[in-house]
């Protein structure tokens, strides 16, 4: 029998499961709803089959699988895995985007025809807007029973935590929602990590007695995965008791990790080159690609209003009173504390990259940074700038006087209050639309 | 009297002789700041601010020949943690680290380590706090600020000045700001901030400062719904049209589930007395509709 959840979408968003406990707060997983997006900054998203590897190099038990970019690939692969003895193969698609297995992504095949069939079918389908490159082939596992485990970065405690419950695969959401006791907890210690008496608690409390050993080396893999990457979520869903043949052909039972979400904390990424590279360019959008590159945080919106505010909260609230005054953002653009003039530069590159931004609202309150580097940044941008759209600047702070000779001298149009900024930036939108 | 900053604060500022160091200690040191120490290893010996700072190579020397009791962390991320740890082990009691961008699990050791010290860190990547009339440590403009007895919290950092802005503007003054930060570990939370402020005979009333993600507003405002049920309590909170799954920059600022969403948030504000402004610029007049008279 092959559970649901190997071709299903068996992913759970841990952040719900914090949420109705109330007193956790977790750096979340990947959302999945659709307005959620590969590229998402400060957290770098890996697939599924990199996940697997860094598991493996921390020591954790997970069946072999094969990465395939071509239909020819993948019917190599799965040869060699139903030559060793395998029933079926699961193909299944490498996309960042949750759902894979509903939208068709994830599929089984029990001859190597099949296999190809598949495989054709699922490369170069197109996922949520992200067009399958490639795909993981593995035997496909004969399940006796699921489990869920994951370490996260829990903020409340400020630990990390371990959590795990005895139903695993896709149902795990609705047991955190009607069971909350039924997820198990255990916070790591602070110094010393997760502590050998707490991981066998852990794997009691989850009724992996039976499997003792391969839970206590799963449990303390996950935290020494977490510390070892720098990542904020380390999921297994399904971990799973399988059945396999062992050499003389008998059956025996084994805990394997069948499914592997990680995602990395991008302000780590310096001290681990290697995972750079486990960054998908595939998935990630030119203008994200360079607002990471030139250290801004960008997320593309739907609407019209350009928006450039140095600090995270600021940069909410405007889009907030943009939206009160009758206007759409188009963007989230945070330049962060202290930016220069080039990076003042690349923001408006970015911001006008989007043809459908015909107004542009710049709100700096300096504390780090300095408003004279600001302005001096917009005047630059302005000279190389090839399509004309009216801005708003509002610079107060550190060094805003200078930075209001500057604009008086280039002629930018200015706003005193954040309220004052959002109507006038508002009316321009509307005015150039009209 | 204020909290955390006041007219007690001796100052050391660790990475003093960096850009960043220099040019906000100089802005402290102007807005009245004693600043007793700097901190850069390999330059102890040298004077920082013309002259009227001694540089040490070591916490240790820097808190033993000055008295510092206070630290400013302008030390880059890769330092940060390290620093902290140094300035906890010299005995420094309140810790400010300005820092941005240091990995969130290295941050969870350091922590640990300054409480079990008895110590205080706020932050990192956070503001710092600003005293009125006494003392301003970190990076907030001091330009901003009027002397009162407001105490305002918040985890944001240009968002906090928008806000004493506007008070200020307004006529009303503030006994401390502070800025708690807005990464996912952080020493010090709304919670902690709410305590120093019940207890401060300065402060008669709070603005709190939130944004989406995290539960840190609703533990804050259950607490205080018991705590500081009598005094005039108004919050914004950020992040109210940002569209569901998307990440808005701060690690914290996360909506997911229903849980840490601005509803959520205001609602549990709310339902423990506070009045929750739509703009920034609203939260004066909503401190003088909630009674405010300072």
């Amino acid at each position: 029998m092959v559970a649901l959840s190997e071709y299903g979408e068996a992913r759970v968003d841990v952040r719900s499961i914090f949420g109705i406990s109330g007193r956790v707060d977790a750096v979340p997983s990947p959302s999945r709803t659709p307005l959620a997006r590969i590229g998402a900054p400060n957290r770098v998203k890996i697939q599924e089959a990199d996940a697997k590897s860094l598991l493996v190099a921390q020591g954790l038990p997970v069946p072999e699988w094969a990465v395939a970019h071509t239909v020819y690939e993948a019917r190599a692969a799965a040869g060699r895995i139903l030559d060793s003895g395998a029933d079926a193969v699961v193909i299944k698609a490498q996309v960042l985007v949750g759902g894979r297995g509903k939208a068709g992504g994830v599929k089984l095949a029990s001859s190597l025809d099949e296999a190809e069939r598949v495989a054709a079918a699922i490369l170069g389908m197109d996922i949520k807007g992200i067009t399958v490159r490639k795909v993981l082939v593995a035997a496909a596992a004969d399940i006796a029973r699921e489990f869920y485990m994951s370490a996260v970065l829990d903020r409340a405690e400020r630990r990390i935590l371990l959590m795990g419950s005895a139903e695993g695969g896709v149902e795990i959401e609705q047991v955190a929602l009607d069971h909350p006791e039924a997820i198990i907890r255990r916070h790591a210690d602070p110094m010393l990590g997760l502590l050998d008496f707490q991981a066998r608690q852990f794997a009691f409390e989850m009724g992996l007695g039976g499997h003792l050993k391969a839970a206590v080396t799963i449990a303390k893999g996950l935290v020494r995965t977490m510390l070892a990457y720098d990542a904020d979520l380390v999921e297994i869903n399904p971990l799973a008791i399988v059945r396999e043949k062992d050499a003389s052909g008998a059956v025996v039972e084994r805990l394997v990790c069948l499914d592997a979400k990680v995602t990395l904390d991008d302000s780590a990424l310096p001290r681990h080159r290697e995972l750079e590279a486990l960054r998908d360019p595939d998935e990630e959008d030119p203008a994200d690609r360079e607002a990471r590159e030139a250290g801004l945080t960008f997320i593309k919106l739907d609407g019209t209003i350009g928006c450039m505010v140095n600090g995270a909260g600021l940069a909410m609230t405007t889009m907030d009173l943009v939206k009160r005054a009758g206007g759409e953002p188009a963007n989230f653009l945070d330049i962060g504390g202290g930016a220069r003039a080039d990076k003042v530069a690349a923001a408006m590159r970015i911001i006008l990259a989007d043809p459908k931004v015909n107004a542009i609202l710049v709100n700096i309150f300096g504390g780090i940074t300095r408003g004279d580097e600001v302005a001096r940044g917009l005047i630059e941008a302005r000279a190389q700038q090839t399509r004309d759209v009216p801005m708003v600047v509002r610079i107060v702070g550190t060094n805003s006087a200078e930075a209001a000779v500057l604009l008086e001298e280039a002629h930018f149009a200015t706003a005193a209050s954040l309220d004052e900024a959002a109507a006038k930036a508002v009316a321009a939108s509307r005015g150039a639309a009209a | 009297m204020s909290i955390l900053v006041g007219s007690g604060t001796r100052l050391v500022v660790q990475g003093i002789t960096g850009r960043e160091g220099e040019f906000h200690s100089r802005a402290m040191a102007e807005y009245g700041t004693v600043i007793v120490a700097g901190v850069t290893p390999g330059k102890g010996g040298q004077m920082a601010l013309d002259g009227a700072v001694p540089v040490f190579d070591t916490m240790v020397d820097a808190v033993r020949e000055t008295g510092a009791n206070t630290s400013c962390i302008f030390v880059p991320a890769g330092g940060a943690p390290d620093a902290v740890l140094e300035a906890v082990e010299a005995g420094i009691a309140t810790i400010f680290c300005i820092t941005e961008g240091i990995p969130a699990l290295d941050m969870i050791p350091v922590v640990e380590a300054v409480r079990l010290a008895g110590a205080r860190l706020i932050g990192p990547n956070c503001p710092g706090a600003t005293s009125p009339g006494s003392a301003k440590v970190g990076i907030i403009p001091g330009s901003i600020h009027r002397e009162g007895r407001v105490g305002v919290v918040s985890r944001s950092g240009t968002l906090t000045y928008e806000a004493v802005q506007a008070m200020t503007d307004a006529g009303i003054g503030q006994s401390t700001c502070v800025g708690i930060g807005g990464d996912p570990i952080i020493g010090t939370t709304f919670l902690d901030i709410l305590r120093l402020f019940a207890a401060d005979d300065a402060t008669d009333a709070i603005v709190l400062i939130g944004e989406i993600g995290g539960a840190a507003e609703e533990t804050a405002a259950a607490w205080a719904a018991e705590h500081l049920a009598d005094i005039p309590k108004v919050a914004f909170i950020a992040g109210r049209t940002a569209p569901e799954g998307k990440r808005m920059g701060h690690a914290g600022a996360i909506i997911s589930g229903g849980a840490g969403t601005a509803a959520s948030k205001v609602a549990a504000l709310e339902a423990a007395g506070f009045r929750v402004a739509g703009s920034p610029t609203e939260l004066p007049t909503l401190l003088r509709d909630a009674g405010y008279r300072g």
